[in-house]
């Protein structure tokens, strides 16, 4: 027992020296970077004004941070206790996961019918159901063939812009009969052009595999933002496409007119059954890739994009085309993301090429990336985090009793947001589910756990 | 005997493969009998792996022709000038087909052609679970029953019916390699001398006429290389598949090959029985790399070339 406290307290003055080392390097960083600051005077010299306080507010911090890690990771291994609870909670934990798959379908099913769902919250939960959609459809991509693709948003602007000039310029001009029609009629169309598209952007990258592969789909989405941006006459350049046609009820508008939706149905006109109607659309659209890409990953193409992601020399010598292989794989991708991109067009009435730029991509990836390449749960639950958790984050009234009423708390959104990413990839480097489920089984499916699983080389 | 003149598989002609200025192999040519087993055998850096990449179509070889026949000698011998002659891959006839595999892209080779291959350090798909991996090794079999994934995705059921015989198929191999019990599990998952045995059921379940086998006892011990033997012989014996086999381990090599090819620094320097090759005193000196006659007693009764 007397070791046990000797090493204790061994263990504490180490913590203390190693927390201390940090704090030093803090006061080296943070004093020329934060601790002085020049400003222009009234008579437009410089005035240097020192914040020395703002300086140990932030090495204490950082002794503190550093004290606590050391000495919480230290204890880890002597609470033995502690571990054996975890191991006995593992079941039920994974029961939970088993169950939240089907409540939070139920939960996306009844959503608009609850109380307290406002036009805040539909909204809310179409842009949710928007990403969990373009998630599972780069999850195809990155998750099962193993492709990092950076340039995802270029096929969700190919999906709007396909969407937007069909039905604003050529059924108009072509079968204006049609017009009712035409996001049912448009939305395949996207779908085919932007895995058309795919299928260009795969040709070139085929042979390129990681880092190289990620420059060239970054390039592939810049240049379809940059075209779209350039080219007046066929996408309006950086006016983008406006008045583009809200979807209808299979034909019906919904108009507060005698041939609208609440009348044929005997309704009392409410512009929310419009954005209803549009919640049910995209998550129907997105249970059809939920559907599909689990369907895939069971038949023989699924199963040959995840041999590529684990060995692609070894599918080459098992008779397997990866150059075909690769082309599905992001053609489906890419069609994918051509379906949100007309819903988007769609609900947004309006479009332009900022809506398609890089963070738009970073934030797919990232989605992916984070719920866990390859599991479509993963996916969700980090999609309903990032999206719904920024939003969240734009309530941040309370922090203003905290700092003072000039503390502007939406400015630090995107600081927390970044917080969060960093500390969740410490935590789990593979994602929030990262272990795959095998996709046959002759007795029974035993999970597989993520050290094994490869990332894929492009 | 003497299969590899008579009724071979695999003809290899005057096989040359630069890299740069270093020539890994230098006008080789051998043969390979129909259901032999043939060993190339040489020290490290002879340019044997180099053979293989070149065979299985990983490698485009700078000179020479591989030609690989389905059929017997007459068919070869048939159609391997006029297939040569046009600038054609491969082609079929009533008689057989005959491939010429420095034509083909790798996949080719192992799709029309039916040559698998294991490698030197082992390929599995580790985060798959065994049944999976012999699956994915039925690929285009399974793609065709799909209808190219329509059929499958709305759920045909003549994908069903081909996706359990390749189940049951896949079932065959892991009994033969005794990892029935371990199908579910990944293969990463499973002891070295257990992937090896798995990698050859999963060249086996692609239903090869040519299963390459490279360095397949490397790492395994006596028991396990002694399984291995039993196991080569009987998957000649019961699907009539002809092997090609890089191997070290001499016990493996004088004990099962029919037919030895030796090369050094990218040539041939013998080919022959096991009988032959073990009495050849260019094959000693180069694996041994000595040349005093007594010294070279010595090492080989050490080695167990005897």
């Amino acid at each position: 027992m007397k070791s046990d406290a000797a090493t204790a307290r061994a263990d504490f003055a180490a913590a203390l020296k190693d927390a201390a080392i940090a704090a030093l390097i803090a006061l080296g960083v943070t004093l020329p970077l934060v601790g002085f600051r020049t400003d222009q005077g009234p008579d437009y010299k410089l005035i240097l004004t020192t914040r020395f306080d703002l300086v140990a507010v932030m090495v204490a911090l950082v002794f503190a941070a550093r004290l606590a890690l050391t000495l919480w990771t230290g204890h880890r291994p002597h609470a033995a206790g502690s571990s054996a609870v975890l191991e006995r909670l593992k079941p039920a934990g994974s029961a939970l996961f088993r169950l939240a798959g089907p409540a939070l379908l139920g939960l996306a099913l009844v959503l608009p019918f609850l109380p307290v769902t406002g036009r805040y919250e539909l909204d809310l939960g179409i842009l949710i159901l928007t990403y969990i959609m373009l998630g599972w459809g780069l999850n195809i991509v990155v998750g099962l063939a193993g492709l990092l693709d950076l340039g995802y948003v270029a096929f969700y602007a190919v999906g709007a812009y396909s969407f937007a000039i069909i039905s604003t310029q050529v059924i108009p001009a072509t079968l204006p009969a049609l017009g009712p029609w035409a996001f049912w009629i448009c939305l395949p169309i996207a779908g085919l052009l932007a895995a058309f598209w795919g299928i260009v952007l795969g040709f070139p990258v085929l042979r390129l595999r990681g880092d190289y592969l990620a420059i060239v789909t970054l390039a592939f989405g810049e240049i379809i933002r940059i075209v779209l941006l350039n080219w007046q006459d066929f996408s309006g350049g950086p006016n983008g496409i406006a008045s583009i046609p809200r979807p209808t009820f299979f034909g019906l508008p919904f108009t507060p007119g005698k041939d609208g939706f609440a009348a044929t149905f005997g309704l009392h006109f409410d512009p929310t059954h419009r954005i209803v109607f549009l919640y049910y659309v995209i998550l129907m659209l997105a249970l059809i890739t939920a559907f599909v890409s689990t369907r895939l990953r069971r038949l023989p193409i699924g199963r040959a994009w995840e041999a590529l992601r684990e060995d692609e020399i070894a599918c080459r010598s098992l008779g397997i085309n990866t150059t075909n292989t690769k082309l599905t794989a992001f053609a489906l991708g890419a069609m994918f993301g051509g379906f949100a991109g007309s819903f988007f067009a769609t609900r947004q009435g309006f479009i332009s090429p900022e809506s398609f730029n890089f963070m738009e991509s970073a934030m797919i990836l990232a989605i992916v990336v984070l719920g866990g390449a390859g599991s479509l749960l993963g996916v969700v639950i980090s999609a309903i985090a990032m999206v719904g958790g920024v939003e969240m984050l734009r309530n941040l009234e309370f922090l203003k009793s905290v700092f003072g009423p000039n503390f502007d708390p939406t400015q630090y959104r995107m600081l927390i947001f970044g917080l969060v990413m960093v500390l969740i990839m410490i935590w789990r480097p593979r994602g929030l589910i990262a272990t795959r489920r095998p996709s046959i089984a002759l007795k029974e499916k035993k999970t597989i756990s993520s050290d094994l699983i490869q990332e894929g080389h492009g | 005997m003497r299969r590899w003149e008579n009724e071979p598989i695999l003809a290899v002609e005057h096989l040359t493969m630069r890299f740069g200025g270093l020539i890994a192999v230098n006008d080789l040519s051998f043969q390979a009998g129909r259901g032999d087993i043939t060993a190339i055998i040489g020290p490290n850096g002879a340019g044997k792996t180099t053979v293989f990449n070149c065979v299985t179509g990983f490698y485009r070889p700078t000179e020479g022709r591989i030609a690989l026949v389905h059929g017997d000698a007459a068919t070869l011998k048939a159609h391997l000038g006029p297939v040569t002659a046009h600038d054609r891959g491969f082609a079929r006839f009533a008689d057989g087909a005959v491939f010429l595999l420095e034509r083909l892209p790798d996949h080719l080779v192992a799709r029309h052609a039916r040559v698998a291959r294991t490698f030197q350090n082992i390929r599995l798909f580790q985060g798959m679970t065994v049944l999976e991996n012999l699956l994915v090794a039925q690929h285009n079999g399974l793609m065709h029953a799909s209808n190219f994934t329509v059929g499958g995705l709305i759920g045909l059921p003549g994908f069903r019916k081909a996706e359990k015989a390749a189940v049951a198929r896949a079932v065959h191999w892991l009994e033969k390699v005794n990892l029935v019990a371990r199908a579910d599990d990944p293969a990463g998952d499973l002891p070295y001398g257990d992937q090896r045995r798995l990698e050859i059921a999963r060249a086996m379940c692609s239903d090869p006429v040519l299963l390459c086998l490279d360095e397949p006892a490397a790492g395994l011990n006596p028991r396990e290389s002694a399984a291995l033997n039993a196991l080569l012989l009987s998957i000649r014996q019961e699907t009539g598949t002809s092997i090609l086999l890089i191997e070290h381990d001499m016990s493996v090599v004088m004990e099962i090959s029919d037919h030895v090819v030796v090369l050094d620094y990218g040539v041939k320097i013998a080919d022959g029985s096991p009988e032959e090759i073990k009495n050849d005193p260019k094959v000693i000196a180069a694996y041994l790399g000595v040349e005093d006659e007594a010294e070279v007693e010595k090492i080989v009764e050490e080695v167990g070339l005897d």
